[in-house]
Formats: structure tokens, C-alpha cells, sequence
């Protein structure tokens, strides 16, 4: 019996991008009939005028992973980082067979579960309980399997009164509760898990993390894909960094994240979004400058430091403000700026054109992570939304001023207060 | 709780070592095996879509009452009374007539609920591995049960005419089976294509309202001259509507042979073409749903 259980040799995963103007994913079968059409009308004018029958389709193969190779012994926990499309949850995909690999191959030894996402399958108008049973048929529990856990899954998910209420009526909280335990509760040899703990209150993810740290120190093993470094520190013993579809590292967890991290500080300073053709007013690019006005990776946790960002103004518009949120690798929102929050900051109509706009932020961050998130311009009257960005840039808090102590300083916010003692 | 009963499965999967190897093209192997071990999941997600199509309706099994009954009492005054077309022996009309709906609504039914199956599952499909042949054919099984109503419906109806079935009866089963292959096939061809097509599923309403005409429901197939029966029984519902009066009707309706086996040619085509076709297109369902 061999101890690796998962061996990936030179696995590829190859999608085809066809560039269509409007291709929304799926086709109409008119508009491939008449690109066939096209197509032959081409082909047959490009054979009669030099012979040669080149393809006219605009296609482009995208290697979303390439010459993957690794092992992973029974027992261990991996964590799997890297930014967004660097190809962690294709090659989640492909180890749960829901998609097919391109190229190279992958042996597995053992019944792999895959939680790619919470409550999979769940239907609304089902009952807590009936859903139990079926999220966890599709998961691949046996009925019997289920009925033995379903006292343990209902307490982990404290719904035991709303059992026989649909679940439609449940609050999101009790929805992702129920979902989870259900998903905490799978018992196979492999369990692989994808960037799902970012649901749920604190505690409940604590709760999480804990039931999964016990599934793998149980002896089986786990894949773990995560932008929560410190759970995937705390859970984790080796670490598979991926950079645009290529394995770039694999080691122990702390070399692999110090590598992502640092990576991070060295590249994408400011980052530059695509444009979106019409919109009236959108962001263009963000970034983080440090005290001095630079723009980096990483600002001293004793400075105020600026984010930047680029407005394009394709029309005159009035009544607009701008929003974002600073997110921690806990996923906690840890500030929100509104442009609103101060009177008369900016101007009531803004004129087409290129702006550039900055929000200073005091010294009050603990060192550590951090994410700009959720940008967003809208108007309000009438309420509209021009813009919003889901993730922009990243950057990191670096001690500097803590001379003090040795250890991470604990805690959010990072204040440095006066302490008095009167007798 | 009404989760169906099946026979303990744990003994199935057993604990020892299963090796899966992932590589291009290697799907194909253990397809059948794999579709077994996934045998729970088929009845799990049968009776998630009963129990879903009966939680919101408000007179429920009512509807799959009423819709065969208005049809057939239109269908009898229509072919029987207007059009003055011929019953088969001294059978009741309405009898010529629900015996051969029994089948088409079954046909019809799971056909549509096939052919829509998958986009009604892509989320299912884009997070979880299983043979997705599992999809199609468990949305045969709502059609299935809507199909047994309508045999009671039937069962009233012969008792009110006070006719008596035969021996033959005791072949229905095999053409209720016949009836679900006939379905299956163009099903499953349909739901794959509507995977990437979308335009797929305004077929199932045309092939649905045609087919209604152009099968030998609202009459007898003994209408059709005998020169045009067997091209008539290229439609597979020929054979099994034929088969359908045969078991119930008796011996007044006779099933014609040469164009029986015609029909089930046909439905063994479609549901080679319709597993293959389903087969090839199912690798890359995840990827475009």
C-alpha cells in the first residue's frame, strides 16, 4: 500500500476561449451556423486565392494549469495559495472530476469529497432536514451514513428547532451553518476544500477550522485552498504556491506563504483595471502609496500612508461619491471609507476627464494583510451604481514601530495610547 | 420523512483502496460500474423533484388528474364525434382514447423534464462530480409518477365501463418500460445539446405539440391505410401506443407487427444515439454550463 495518495504528473487543464463579440458563455446554434457559414466562405475564397486553408476562427487556447506536478502523502494537510486564477481551484476541479484534465495525469487512492462550495444542492423549498440528506447524498454520504450523523450535523449547526422549516425561511447564518455542518461531517480519505470558510460568523469558522484541523490530524488528508494565510498556517504542514497556472513552489507552509507574501509586496503595487466601455464614471487603477508618496507593497505600521486611485469621467455627473472597504486576511471588514462621510470633500459635479484621487489613512493598523475591496462610485439621485470593483489591490502593514515586544502584536487596530496612573 | 427506501448501501463501497486515475480521455472507463455506485444519488435527487413539484401547488395531484381527463374528453367528441373515426372493435372511445394517452403523456412528459434537466442542475454540475446521466433520468422518474395517477384515472374509467382487461395486461409493464426508453434517447440527446445550445429547448414544445397529432392518440392506428403503416410506425409511439391498447384494450386493437419492430428499432437507435451523443458532449458540461 503506498503512501502518496494524490500524484499529479505534468497535469494541464486547457480551456479554449472563443472571441466572439458577446459570447456570453454558452452559443446560440443560429450564430454558429452562420459563423460556419463564414468560416467556409473564408476557407474556400482563402483555398481558391493561395491554396493555403488557414482557420478563421478567432480562437485562443488558455492554459488555465500547465506541467503540474506533485505528491501528497496520507495525513497531510495542504494548503493551496495563490492569487485569483492562478489556477487553485481548476486544479481543485480536476482532482474532484468535475472537469476532465487536458494533459498529463493524475492517480488518486481514495474516495475524494469536495467541498467547493457550502450547501451545493440545497433547495430552498426542501426542509432543514430533508436537505441534510440530500446535500450530503451529493456530496457522496451513504443514507446510512447520514442518519447515523444526523444528530451530530443538526447539533453542529444549531437549527434542531427550524428542522422542518423550509430552508428558504432560514436566516443566511443558519442557511451556512446547516451547509457546513453537513460538509464537516463528510468522512473520506481526501477532502478538499475551497475558499469556503469566508462565509459565516467569526466563531462559526473558528468551529470550522477546528473540525477540519481534526479530520486531518485523524489520518486523512486534506487540500485546502484558502487567502486566509493564518488558517492556512494553523492548519496546514506544507504549502503549493501557484503562480498563472504553474506550480511555482511547493514546502513547508511558512517558506510557501513568505514567498507569496513577498511576491506580493515586489509586484502588483497599483493595480490597473480594464475598462468598461460606457460606463459614466469608473475606477481606472488603485494602488497604495507609503508615507513618502511612493507607491509599494508595504507601508510602516507608524505612518499614515495614501490609496490612490484613477477616476475616468465619461460624462458630467453630479451627486456622485465614492466607497471601499479594507478587508484583513480573516476576511473582517476592518474600515470603511465613504466620501461621504466628510462634508463638501468633493466637488457636487464633476466634468468629464481624468482624475486622480487619494484617501489618507491614519496609523492605526495592526501589521498584517491587507485587502482593498468593494470600490464602488454611485450616485445619489438618482441611486445608481457607475462602478464597483469586487477586489483591487493589496498591501501589507509592516511593524515598525513595536520595538517593544517580540511576538505579533494582538488585535485589529494599532494604537499606541497613553497609559495613566494616578494613587 | 418520505426519502424512498433502498436496501443498505454502505456494503457497496467498500473501504479498501480505490485507485481513480484522472487523465484526458480516461472518463470512459468503469462509466456503467461508476453509474451503479451512484445508484443512491439517482434516488435521492428522483425524490427531491417529486417532493419539490408537490410542495408549492396547491391542489397538487389534482392537476395530474385533470389534464388527461380534459384532453381525452376533448379528444373523444373531436375524433370520435366530429371527425366520426372508428373505435377498434366495440371498445368505448374514450377507453381507445385514455389508453393511448396514458403513453404519450408519460413520452411527453419525460422527454420535457429530461431535455431541461441539466441547465436545471448546472449548479450541481459546476461543483460536484457524478455521472451526470443520473440528472436525465431521475427527472424520468417525476414523469413516472404523474404516469401512475393517470393509470388510476384509468382503472376508474374501465370499472365505469364496466370492461374487463385481459391476460395481456400482464405485458404493460414492458411497454411502460418501452415508453421511458422511447423518451430517454431523444432526452438525453436534447438536454446535452441544450448544454451548450440554448435554443435546444424550444424544440421539446414543437416535438411535444406535433407529436400529439402525428401519434395515433386522439385515434385509432387501424385508420391510417395499409400501405402507410409501416412508414407510419417510424414514429416510435406508434409502437408503443399500439402496445399500450394491446395490454389494456385486448384483442380488438392489434398491434401490427412489421411496424412494431420498426418502432422499436427506432428507440433503440435514439437511445444509442442519445447515450453516445450524451456521452461525448458530458466531459465538457462543467466547463460551458
Amino acid at each position: 500500500m503506498s503512501d502518496i495518495v494524490i500524484q499529479a504528473e505534468n497535469l494541464g487543464k486547457k480551456y479554449v476561449l472563443a472571441h466572439q463579440a458577446a459570447s456570453g458563455g454558452y452559443v446560440a446554434l443560429r450564430d454558429e451556423l452562420t459563423r460556419g457559414a463564414r468560416t467556409l466562405w473564408r476557407k474556400t475564397r482563402n483555398l481558391a486565392r493561395d491554396g493555403s486553408s488557414a482557420s478563421g476562427g478567432t480562437r485562443e487556447e488558455f492554459w488555465a494549469l500547465k506541467d503540474v506536478s506533485f505528491e501528497i502523502r496520507r495525513g497531510e494537510a495542504v494548503g493551496i495559495i495563490g492569487r485569483n486564477g492562478a489556477g487553485k481551484s481548476t486544479l481543485l476541479k480536476v482532482l474532484s472530476r468535475i472537469t476532465e484534465p487536458s494533459a498529463g495525469r493524475v492517480t488518486i487512492r481514495g474516495r475524494v469529497a469536495s467541498l467547493l462550495e457550502v450547501g451545493t444542492g440545497f433547495h430552498p423549498e426542501l426542509t432543514g432536514r430533508e436537505n441534510v440528506f440530500l446535500n450530503g447524498a451529493v456530496m457522496g454520504m451513504t443514507r446510512a451514513e447520514i442518519r447515523r450523523k444526523f444528530d451530530e450535523i443538526v447539533a453542529f449547526a444549531e437549527v434542531e428547532k427550524f428542522l422542518d422549516t423550509p430552508v428558504k425561511r432560514y436566516s443566511s447564518g443558519m442557511y451556512v451553518r446547516l451547509a457546513f455542518a453537513v460538509a464537516a461531517h463528510l468522512e473520506p480519505e481526501i477532502l478538499v476544500v475551497d475558499e469556503v470558510l469566508a462565509v459565516g460568523d467569526a466563531a462559526f469558522q473558528q468551529k470550522c477550522l477546528g473540525k477540519m484541523g481534526a479530520v486531518a490530524t485523524a489520518g486523512r488528508t486534506v487540500l485546502f485552498v484558502s487567502h486566509n494565510m493564518a488558517a492556512i498556517k494553523r492548519l496546514c504542514s506544507r504549502g503549493i504556491l501557484f503562480t498563472s497556472g504553474r506550480l511555482q513552489m511547493i514546502g513547508a507552509t511558512a517558506d510557501v506563504v513568505g514567498c507569496y507574501l513577498s511576491e506580493g509586496a515586489n509586484g502588483a503595487e497599483q493595480v490597473a483595471f480594464e475598462r468598461r466601455p460606457g460606463a459614466v464614471a469608473q475606477y481606472r487603477s488603485a494602488g497604495v502609496a507609503d508615507h513618502t508618496g511612493t507607491f509599494a507593497g508595504h507601508v510602516a505600521d507608524d505612518r499614515e500612508f495614501t490609496i490612490r486611485f484613477e477616476i475616468e469621467v465619461s460624462e458630467t455627473v453630479s451627486d456622485i461619491y465614492f466607497g471601499m472597504i479594507l478587508q484583513n486576511t480573516e476576511g473582517i471588514n476592518v474600515l470603511f471609507a465613504d466620501s461621504r462621510d466628510t462634508e463638501n470633500s468633493l466637488p457636487g459635479r464633476i466634468p468629464p476627464g481624468k482624475y486622480r484621487m487619494s484617501l489618507s489613512i491614519p496609523p492605526v493598523l495592526s501589521p498584517g494583510r491587507y485587502d482593498v475591496v468593494s470600490l464602488g462610485i454611485a450616485t445619489t439621485h438618482p441611486v445608481l451604481v457607475l462602478d464597483f470593483r469586487e477586489t483591487a489591490c493589496s498591501f501589507e502593514v509592516v511593524n515598525h514601530s513595536n520595538t517593544q515586544r517580540t511576538a505579533a502584536r494582538p488585535g485589529v487596530l494599532n494604537l499606541h495610547l497613553p497609559w495613566e496612573l494616578s494613587g | 420523512m418520505s426519502i424512498p427506501g433502498v436496501p443498505d448501501p454502505a456494503a457497496a463501497r467498500s473501504p479498501a483502496e480505490f485507485v481513480l486515475v484522472l487523465e484526458p480521455g480516461r472518463a470512459d472507463k468503469n462509466y456503467w460500474l461508476d453509474l451503479w455506485r451512484y445508484r443512491e444519488l439517482f434516488l435521492i435527487l428522483a425524490w427531491r423533484d417529486l417532493a419539490v413539484r408537490y410542495k408549492q401547488t396547491a391542489i397538487g395531484v389534482v392537476w395530474a388528474i385533470l389534464r388527461p381527463l380534459l384532453t381525452m374528453a376533448v379528444f373523444t367528441v373531436i375524433f370520435s364525434r366530429v371527425a366520426k373515426l372508428p373505435s377498434d372493435g366495440d371498445t368505448p372511445y374514450a377507453l381507445l382514447v385514455f389508453a393511448a394517452m396514458l403513453p404519450w403523456s408519460l413520452f411527453s412528459m419525460s422527454l420535457s423534464e429530461a431535455a431541461n434537466s441539466l441547465i436545471n442542475s448546472a449548479n450541481l454540475i459546476s461543483k460536484v462530480y457524478f455521472p451526470r446521466l443520473i440528472v436525465p433520468a431521475a427527472a424520468v422518474v417525476t414523469a413516472f409518477a404523474d404516469f401512475l395517477v393517470s393509470f388510476a384515472i384509468l382503472a376508474a374509467l374501465m370499472a365505469y365501463y364496466r370492461f374487463v382487461p385481459g391476460w395481456n395486461l400482464l405485458f404493460l409493464p414492458a411497454f411502460i418500460f418501452l415508453a421511458l426508453l422511447a423518451s430517454l434517447g431523444p432526452g438525453l440527446w436534447i438536454t446535452a445539446l441544450n448544454v451548450k445550445y440554448r435554443d435546444f429547448r424550444y424544440v421539446i414544445p414543437f416535438v411535444v405539440q406535433f407529436g400529439l397529432y402525428v401519434s395515433p392518440v386522439g385515434f385509432s392506428s387501424s385508420v391510417i391505410p395499409q400501405r402507410w403503416r409501416l412508414l407510419y410506425s417510424v414514429n416510435p409511439m406508434v409502437g408503443v401506443i399500439d402496445g399500450f391498447r394491446w395490454c389494456i384494450l385486448g384483442g380488438a386493437s392489434r398491434i401490427s407487427w412489421p411496424g412494431f419492430t420498426l418502432s422499436l428499432l427506432v428507440v433503440a437507435f435514439f437511445l444509442w444515439l442519445g447515450i453516445s451523443r450524451f456521452r461525448k458532449l458530458e466531459k465538457s458540461f462543467a466547463d460551458i454550463i
